[in-house]
């Protein structure tokens, strides 16, 4: 079983005793008999609060099945799984969906965004859910768009932006609701390589905090930079895990 | 969320006008349909509603409805007179006439003959357009109806005195009357008992209906009873005579029919254009539905966000085929006056179409409904 330490760098009046993110032997099948598929088998491991990691590895080596699995998405075939200290294998579905809601913020490869609701809708979607007002959610979607450059950008709509500035509103979105965990799938994965760069740094400068756990699933090489842990992941199995700086064996 | 999926709903206008068409032109065709069935059923009982005085209609025992007109003998009038429970009867002619008008051309007539003293069936004073009733007392003294004179005379004014000649005997008109539509378009003319039988061919009997009322605080319906049990006669109230007149043409004509396959048209055409838009529309948002589930949006709140959206294009649907239905009664009415307009739009046909609306709607959206509730939230990973 691969643990992380957790980050050394750790404000006085925050001390999680336990990681962000617990595997313990997670497998995930689909299908059965013939068109039994396994993808992801016996996976044990610890991602720590206060640092972003990132997920590689070639396709189909279940890298969102694993995040699927993580994010509340998916149910797990065996094994136990803790997110933020709940216990996602026993939490029921409702339970999930709450969970979700609250802890949890997404960022898609495809941004995902609303096409009908502007920029600023669009980040104040979570709140929404969660119930708020419509003036407050916007009043607080129009502060963080504003602090993720997009503040004279809050009444485009996603058409009317390009790919980069559209997943900064999908970063907006995904942070809006204060979210402990936030995952993030290929963030840079339909972006050219100065826009990709700049998403990674933004995910690292707004989301990457003490008491926060950032996932990010990639196949960029080029962003590899920016993640402080790379778990690799061949054939539904973590083969490696990589402290900042080292480069995965390709 | 409500609001993001009235956004998501009005966001793409192609989408949203296509399936707001569809619901408004099944509603369209549905009310202007089941409104022209309605108006031809009401038609058929034209009669039934503009004789009035009596609350009993008494007739031979084989008369199905207010046309089938079989003749009794007039001692049956005393008879019904004798029944106890009946407060007075008197004799009607209803029936069709044949009547040369002064260019040679025949045209027939419904003829109503009513009793020379009272005048009981006559149309009520708000509805005599130009003369008097007891004008009708005058030798060969008839009232037209106001869409006869104009199916005869065009726009030509109405003026006392335009003769018709039926069954060799000339007929004066000395009024005008307003009369419901009838089924079968033609002229009405009001005459006396005593005079509609000279406007006949020679018959031995003339007596087609009895107008009857029962004894203050006497049922109708019981009296009814009563004349069917002395006399061996048919004996129907005002509603049990219009009622038992459209159920024959329901079951003996094939108008039902007609009109149903197209209502049932209008119906599939409105569910195949709404339901496969609204359809289309979801499978085209499915990543977005997925983002929102992934995002912590229950499924009973998607399931509210889908119905708030099909009960907006529902009733917008509703309300533009429902307009576009009253718009075509009016125009109808206003345009076609020769002829009476046969359209009742009355609240059973909003009542109705409301409901097959509902149905369309609801059946959309249950399809687009089906397929975000089986959404793994998954997909937006994919």
């Amino acid at each position: 079983m691969a643990v992380l330490e957790a980050p050394t760098l750790m404000p006085p009046e925050f001390k999680p005793m336990e990681a962000a993110i617990q595997l313990r032997g997670v497998s995930k099948v689909f299908g059965t008999g013939d068109s039994r598929v396994t993808a992801l088998e016996n996976i044990s491991v610890e991602l720590p609060y206060g640092e972003m990691v990132l997920l590689v590895g070639p396709s189909g080596c279940g890298k969102t099945t694993l995040i699927s699995i993580v994010a509340g998405l998916l149910d797990a075939s065996e094994g136990e799984v803790s997110v933020l200290g709940q216990n996602l294998t026993r939490m029921g579905g409702n339970r999930k969906v709450r969970f979700r809601g609250s802890k949890i913020g997404f960022v898609f490869q495809q941004y995902n965004l609303l096409p009908a609701l502007t920029a600023v809708e669009n980040a104040s979607v979570p709140l929404l859910i969660a119930g708020w007002s419509r003036p407050k959610a916007i009043e607080k979607a129009s502060d963080l768009l504003a602090s993720v450059g997009l503040g004279s950008r809050l009444k485009s709509y996603p058409s009317q932006l390009s790919g980069g500035q559209q997943q900064r509103v999908a970063i907006a979105r995904a942070l809006v609701h204060e979210p402990r965990l936030l995952v993030c799938d290929e963030p840079t994965a339909a972006l050219d390589a100065a826009s990709g760069r700049t998403v990674m740094g933004l995910i690292r400068q707004v989301a990457v905090q003490p008491d926060r756990a950032v996932i990010v699933v990639t196949h960029d090489s080029r962003v590899y930079d920016f993640g402080d842990r790379i778990v690799s992941m061949a054939d539904g199995k973590v083969v490696e895990i990589l402290g900042k700086g080292q480069r995965p064996h390709e | 969320m409500n609001w993001v999926a009235l956004r998501m709903l009005t966001g793409d206008r192609a989408k949203y006008l296509g399936i707001i068409f569809g619901v408004a032109f099944a509603a369209l065709l549905m009310s202007q349909q089941l409104s022209i069935f309605c108006g031809l059923m009401r038609n058929t009982t034209s009669q039934i509603r503009d004789i009035e005085g009596g609350d009993i209609w008494v007739m031979d025992k084989n008369v199905q409805f207010v046309d089938d007109v079989k003749p009794m003998s007039e001692n049956k009038l005393l008879r019904v007179r004798g029944v106890e429970g009946v407060q007075w009867a008197v004799r009607l002619y209803k029936g069709i006439a044949r009547a040369r008008l002064s260019d040679g051309n025949f045209q027939q007539m419904i003829l109503i003959g009513l009793d020379d003293a009272t005048l009981v069936g006559a149309p009520r004073p708000d509805r005599i357009l130009h003369g008097e009733l007891g004008d009708l007392r005058q030798p060969n003294a008839v009232f037209i109806d106001e869409f006869g004179w104009r199916y005869l005379f065009g726009n030509e004014p109405f003026k006392v005195g335009r003769t018709l000649e039926m069954n060799d005997k000339r007929a004066v008109i000395v009024g005008m009357c307003k009369c419901n539509p009838t089924f079968q378009t033609f002229p009405i003319l009001y005459c006396t008992y005593s005079q509609a039988v000279q406007f006949l061919p020679q018959e031995r009997k003339t007596l087609t209906f009895i107008l009857a009322k029962g004894n203050d605080g006497a049922s109708p319906e019981s009296v009814c009873a009563a004349i069917h049990e002395q006399t061996g006669l048919k004996a129907l109230t005002n509603d049990q005579f219009f009622w038992s007149t459209i159920q024959y043409y329901m079951q003996r004509t094939g108008i039902p029919i007609n009109f149903g396959i197209t209502v049932m048209l209008g119906f599939v055409v409105g569910c195949a254009i709404a339901g496969q838009t609204f359809y289309l529309f979801t499978l085209e948002n499915l990543k977005q539905w997925g983002a929102l589930k992934a995002m912590g949006v229950s499924n009973f709140r998607l399931v509210g966000m889908i119905l708030l959206q099909a009960l907006v294009v529902g009733l917008i649907g509703f309300g533009l085929g429902i307009g576009g239905a009253a718009l075509f009664g009016y125009t109808f009415e206003r345009v076609v006056t020769s002829t009476p307009p046969a359209f009742y739009f009355g609240w059973q046909i909003m009542a109705i179409t409301a409901g097959a609306v509902t149905v369309i709607a609801l059946a959309a959206s249950l399809l687009s409904m089906r397929r975000v509730l089986f959404l793994e939230a998954g997909v937006v990973f994919r």
